[in-house]
């Protein structure tokens, strides 16, 4: 009889023991808050404005290597090589459970000799930055119904950091929000990845200009097409179109096309490297050069 | 400082006359709860053993209806797609390596730890054999409730179709022909994975 007591307590320990393993098992076993488990490439590049796409298109893709219970980080560094302008750009993306991409991007435009042309002083820059959100509504780039893309909603909100001389070039405004809703699509079957994007912008260069001017106050609608072929798990190569509006009086702006191969050569980075034509640019035309991107994503 | 050290104390005089409380209760037991030996868990449970099947070593499921519906989509036409995956043999070698690569990976190992690996590697082997078109009947059950219980997440699908690419990849089946077979599996992905996307807010 005295000994049953000691037995008791040892059994409730026991019990005891094997609730607190329990307990401590949950956090022990918590998912991780970056999971890095995107397929490679599905994460997009990083556009010129900032958020995950194409080199000139937003997609509907959200930033990131996090999957839907996770959040992804990317950041990226682009450099574009014009007859007469220099772009370089950088930023940083966040994705939330693959259904909200959050970013900012700070673009910096070089006009080197055009800037004396212009009255602005040899080297001016026209400097942005742009914070910009996504909201994933519907449908998977990879999975689900193979006729379903992806598709997301997005604002861009662009300040042009020069607004007295994008004034005096005749632009509206040095503010922008530009309004997106894009469908993108990786159809495994053909290894091809389709992506549309409509634009609600009145973005003068980008915004680099500022918005709207003397032709065209408001916002137009705009085109973005790019078509990819995955050519392994680690390259894609493909070819981009966007359709800008020509809002300035001084100055003609035209559609800007790309050819684009973006590889990975290891889980976490992705080079860009483009042939890109922007058209006419402050009068200077036949604006075409080189793209290189560097995005570093987890 | 005082008043701490006063509630520290309570606690403990609290404790102590729980813990007596406890011990009179145990003594006062009229009878010795019988030894844990003399327990059957199982059977307290309602847990049945499963005995494996003698020949192929595979443990039991619970009664289904067999059809190749349940493989889960159509299967290719003609013999291209089972050509360029090196035909039955190259299936087999392509779905045991790819169930051997999760085995090992520490990403997802953990979902095969309790699993009849013998069945899972003939039914998947099945499975990617008829979607193939390569001469064979899908016995398994549908994804849903072969996959019932494991807690997958879309990680874990993306960590298991990594293992997939790099057993193609190691069976020198074209990335083309890789695209689209995994265009046949990418639409079942919220029949294998069980936990979704994680909400935003919580729910009201």
């Amino acid at each position: 009889m005295p000994f049953s007591t000691p037995k008791l307590i040892l059994h409730g320990l026991r019990r005891t023991a094997l609730g607190a393993a329990l307990l401590l098992a949950s956090p022990a076993q918590a998912e991780p808050l970056l999971d890095d488990a995107k397929l490679l490439l599905t994460g997009g590049v990083t556009s010129v404005d900032g958020a995950s796409g194409g080199g000139l298109a937003t997609w509907s893709t959200i930033a990131g290597r996090g999957s839907e219970r996770a959040i992804g980080i990317s950041a990226h560094v682009t450099g574009i090589a014009l007859p007469d302008y220099g772009w370089q750009s950088h930023g940083l993306a966040l994705g939330i459970h693959d259904r909200v991409e959050l970013a900012y991007a700070r673009v910096n435009f070089d006009t080197r000799a055009v800037g004396a042309a212009l009255g602005l002083g040899r080297g001016f820059r026209f400097n942005q930055d742009i914070f910009s959100a996504k909201l994933r509504l519907v449908g998977d780039l990879v999975y689900g119904p193979a006729l379903l893309p992806a598709i997301a909603v997005g604002a861009a909100h662009k300040r042009s950091l020069d607004g007295a001389i994008v004034r005096a070039v005749g632009a509206a405004a040095a503010k922008g929000t530009d309004f997106t809703v894009s469908a993108t699509k990786l159809l495994l079957s053909r290894s091809i990845l389709v992506n549309a994007t409509a634009r609600l912008t009145r973005a003068n260069q980008f915004g680099l200009l500022g918005f709207g001017g003397g032709k065209q106050r408001g916002r137009t609608v705009q085109f973005e097409g790019s078509l990819a072929w995955q050519a392994s798990r680690r390259l894609a190569l493909g070819g981009e179109f966007r359709t800008r509006p020509d809002n300035l009086g001084i100055a003609q702006e035209n559609d800007a096309f790309d050819l684009f191969a973006a590889w990975a050569p290891v889980r976490n980075l992705t080079v860009t490297a483009a042939y890109v034509d922007v058209g006419s640019v402050a009068t200077f035309k036949g604006q075409r050069g080189a793209l290189l991107s560097l995005q570093a994503a987890f | 400082m005082g008043r701490t050290m006063k509630g520290i104390r309570v606690i403990a005089i609290s404790a102590a006359l729980m813990l007596s409380a406890a011990s009179l209760h145990a003594q006062q037991a009229p009878q010795e709860p019988p030894p844990e030996a003399a327990v059957d868990w199982d059977k307290e449970f309602g847990v049945t053993e499963k005995t494996r099947d003698p020949v192929t070593g595979e443990l039991p499921v619970d009664p289904y209806v067999q059809s190749n519906a349940n493989a889960g989509a159509a299967p290719f036409k003609g013999d291209g797609m089972a050509r360029a995956f090196g035909g039955k043999d190259g299936i087999r070698r392509i779905a045991q390596s790819t169930v051997a690569r999760s085995e090992a990976d520490p990403r997802i190992k953990a979902i095969f730890e309790k699993h009849d690996m013998g069945r899972l590697r003939r039914t998947l082997f099945e499975q990617f054999c008829y979607i193939l078109n390569a001469g064979c009947d899908y016995t398994g059950r549908a994804m849903p409730p072969s996959h019932k219980g494991l807690g997958t997440t879309r990680a874990d699908l993306n960590a298991l179709v990594e293992n997939l690419q790099a057993a193609m990849r190691e069976n020198r089946v074209p990335f083309a022909a890789q695209n689209r077979f995994l265009a046949k599996l990418a639409p079942m992905d919220r029949h294998v994975t069980e936990r979704g996307e994680k909400r935003l807010l919580p729910r009201r």
